[in-house]
């Protein structure tokens, strides 16, 4: 018996030496990506309404120049759970906006609340013409298109903690992950390339596209204007991306909590009834 | 057992009337209420129930979400966010059916590595035990094809990857690979008959399952102390006993998925899947659902030539070997006695085969480079030679515990 449980201890050693130095190695590739302070993160978490439509602005003035989100509807804008604009503010919004049309005289109308969000280019084609062969990603579920990775074993406590918000935190890394230039001792940097910490492979071909003081916020209810800096925006639009991605993540927690809740009470009465039903059997 | 005297008296004319032309009150109260089950199951033995919820949730989840999918390349994937986005109660139904897959294959991990530490597969349960594998294999090929059908990139990959390794099977791969694609190459014709499959395969498997209910209801339930039931005192009927059981466990295992559905509906999955497929983009990492990673990591650890097989070959047989062997259980074990409580060799090496699964899950998901080639071809060798050496030899070798006489017998030692 002895014998038995040396030799696999020995074994089990022996793996755990072997793979530790590897699992150690594993992690140094890239630089770790911070997770950030998000209101939507956790099981209670929520989106911040006037961060959505800081975000949003931050979206419509620059990001929706080149990236398309075709999956979002200008009523989604109106929802509960999100940016909260009135139905009013969204009819109006939708209506500056020309949605190609086919069946319509002269091919687009007016846009309607029902009414995705246009696209900037008519066809990938296009849209890689303006962007020097390169195609801005649609940002309909980006957010949840991107991630991080924890090394182990921090990785298993994201299932209990329901880490959700890898893509945010990838994507306000990003942002604010420009290098004016190549760091030295990169060699055959493309020229027509920008340098990013975060992107996988560091070469990316979106030039940067907030700078400080590039937009401009309005002061909330509060009187208090939130800084116009690039973090700021990248937070911000980080945020709206989420809620992009998805909309009603809100309503989706909120019912959570109470399955769960009901879930807990149910299998408490459950448990007793069993107990008192088995205590008559010697079991 | 299951040859007990029938206790169903017809309640009134028109049961009296059916139960002569139909007998399907009378069996139901003697295989959903009366079968005798073994008093001293413990939770593990609550795994069916759970399995067989599992099953009915990925079904009816499952036929809704076939009302609003499109299985068609240029509008599968913006139809299945249409459902979380725009379909009533739709992200909670895909969300259930995402995650009930991997709840549903964590519940039958459980249920065979019970059936492997309790020695269920021993005979007479032999047909029960394999018509149990026979599910599990369905239920791969179910989840494999499901996980194609969002039209991510993982999805595409995943196909292009796993239905290529069929084309390494000599003379008849090549055709077979065409079949399955119903091409050259993945494209909108394997998304439909994939679709196809995947509607179809979840009724085999209920059908399979009723027969595996069956096969287990002529000899009864094996119990944690493998000594079969001696007389009705060692048995409770089904219902109310076990039916309470179960159903609590049932409400407890709804807990964790209840937990990931709602607050974490994607953690299971890859980021990568939220990008529409393309066949011109490879991921740079490509990796099957968890539940699949074991097999994967015996798969890629095969990356050399034995005479005439290639590696590609080779793993494909090691891939098929790891499923197959299984098949093999109640024959591979030598030992007479079921339980592993009363057989201390026994035990080690069960445990260290679980943990080198845990481990080969970890080289599933690791890059195939480095150290992690050599681990997972030292893995894939102790997950062969456990039912090759290991199950064989220990029952030659190995002196059991002694065993008690009966399940009475244990159960009045084991309290106060």
């Amino acid at each position: 018996m002895i014998k038995n449980k040396s030799i696999l201890a020995a074994a089990l050693m022996a793996i755990a030496l072997v793979a530790s130095p590897a699992l150690a190695q594993d992690a140094t590739h890239a630089p770790t990506i911070e997770k950030q302070p998000w209101t939507f993160a956790g099981i209670f978490g929520t989106y911040d309404q006037n961060q959505l439509q800081r975000g949003f602005q931050v979206f419509r003035e620059i990001c929706a120049s080149c990236h398309s989100a075709r999956l979002m509807a200008f009523r989604n804008l109106s929802e509960p759970g999100g940016p909260g604009y009135s139905e009013e503010q969204v009819k109006a919004l939708a209506a500056e906006y020309e949605i190609a049309d086919a069946e319509v005289e002269g091919g687009t109308r007016p846009g309607v609340a029902a009414d995705r969000w246009p696209s900037p280019f008519a066809s990938e084609q296009e849209a890689r013409d303006a962007n020097g062969g390169a195609l801005p990603p649609d940002f309909s579920v980006i957010a949840k298109a991107r991630g991080t990775t924890q090394p182990f074993p921090w990785w298993i406590l994201n299932y209990f903690t329901a880490y959700s918000e890898g893509g945010p935190d990838y994507i306000y890394a990003l942002l604010t992950g420009y290098e004016e230039a190549a760091p030295e001792g990169v060699a055959d940097f493309p020229a027509d390339k920008y340098y990013n910490h975060y992107f996988p492979g560091n070469a990316i071909g979106m030039a940067p596209p907030l700078a400080d003081e590039s937009i401009t916020y309005e002061a909330d209810a509060n009187g208090v204007t939130p800084p116009m800096t690039v973090e700021q925006y990248a937070r911000d639009v980080s945020a709206f991306l989420m809620w992009v991605a998805e909309p009603h993540l809100v309503d989706r927690k909120e019912t959570g909590f109470k399955v769960i809740v009901f879930l807990f009470l149910f299998a408490g009465l459950m448990w007793a009834v069993k107990r008192r039903l088995w205590s008559k059997v010697e079991h | 057992m299951a040859s007990h005297a029938s206790s169903y008296t017809p309640g009134s004319a028109l049961e009296k009337w059916l139960d002569d032309r139909l007998p399907i009150i009378r069996w139901s109260k003697e295989h959903l209420m009366d079968y005798p089950t073994p008093k001293n199951l413990n939770y593990w033995w609550t795994g069916g129930a759970i399995l067989a919820l599992m099953l009915a949730v990925q079904i009816v989840t499952g036929i809704v979400l076939a009302m609003h999918y499109a299985p068609n390349v240029a509008l599968a994937f913006d139809s299945v966010e249409h459902i979380r986005r725009d379909v009533n109660g739709g992200r909670i139904i895909q969300a259930v059916h995402a995650v009930g897959a991997s709840m549903f294959f964590a519940a039958v991990y459980m249920h065979i590595f019970r059936g492997l530490y309790y020695g269920s597969y021993k005979a007479p349960r032999e047909v029960l035990w394999i018509l149990g594998v026979l599910i599990f294999a369905l239920m791969m090929a179910t989840a494999f094809m499901g996980y194609v059908l969002p039209w991510g990139q993982m999805s595409f990959w995943a196909a292009q990857v796993i239905t290529n390794i069929l084309g390494a099977v000599p003379v008849v791969g090549d055709p077979i690979l065409l079949l399955l694609r119903g091409g050259f190459t993945v494209d909108n014709a394997t998304l439909n008959r994939f679709f196809s499959l995947h509607y179809l395969l979840p009724f085999v498997i209920a059908a399979v399952v009723a027969l595996h209910i069956w096969a287990l209801h002529v000899p009864g339930n094996n119990n944690p102390i493998g000594v079969e039931v001696k007389a009705s005192r060692d048995t409770v009927p089904f219902h109310p006993y076990y039916t309470m059981k179960d159903a609590f466990a049932i409400v407890v295992f709804l807990i964790p998925f209840a937990w990931f559905v709602f607050f974490a509906p994607d953690i299971l999955g890859h980021p990568d899947n939220y990008i529409q497929a393309n066949s011109q983009v490879t991921p740079a990492h490509i990796v099957p659902e968890w539940y699949f990673l074991p097999f994967y990591a015996i798969l890629r650890a095969i990356d050399f030539n034995v005479l005439f097989i290639d590696s590609k070959l080779g793993g494909v047989i090691a891939f098929a070997g790891s499923i197959l062997i299984l098949f093999f259980v109640p024959w591979l074990d030598s030992s007479k006695v079921r339980s592993g409580n009363f057989r201390p060799m026994f035990k080690w090496f069960y445990w260290l085969f679980v943990a080198n699964f845990v481990f080969l899950a970890y080289l599933g998901a690791a890059p195939a480079e480095g150290i992690y080639v050599l681990l997972a071809k030292i893995a894939t060798a102790y997950y062969f030679i456990y039912f090759l050496v290991v199950l064989p030899l220990l029952g030659r070798i190995e002196s059991p515990r002694p065993l008690p006489a009966s399940i009475s017998e244990a159960v009045l030692s084991k309290s106060h």
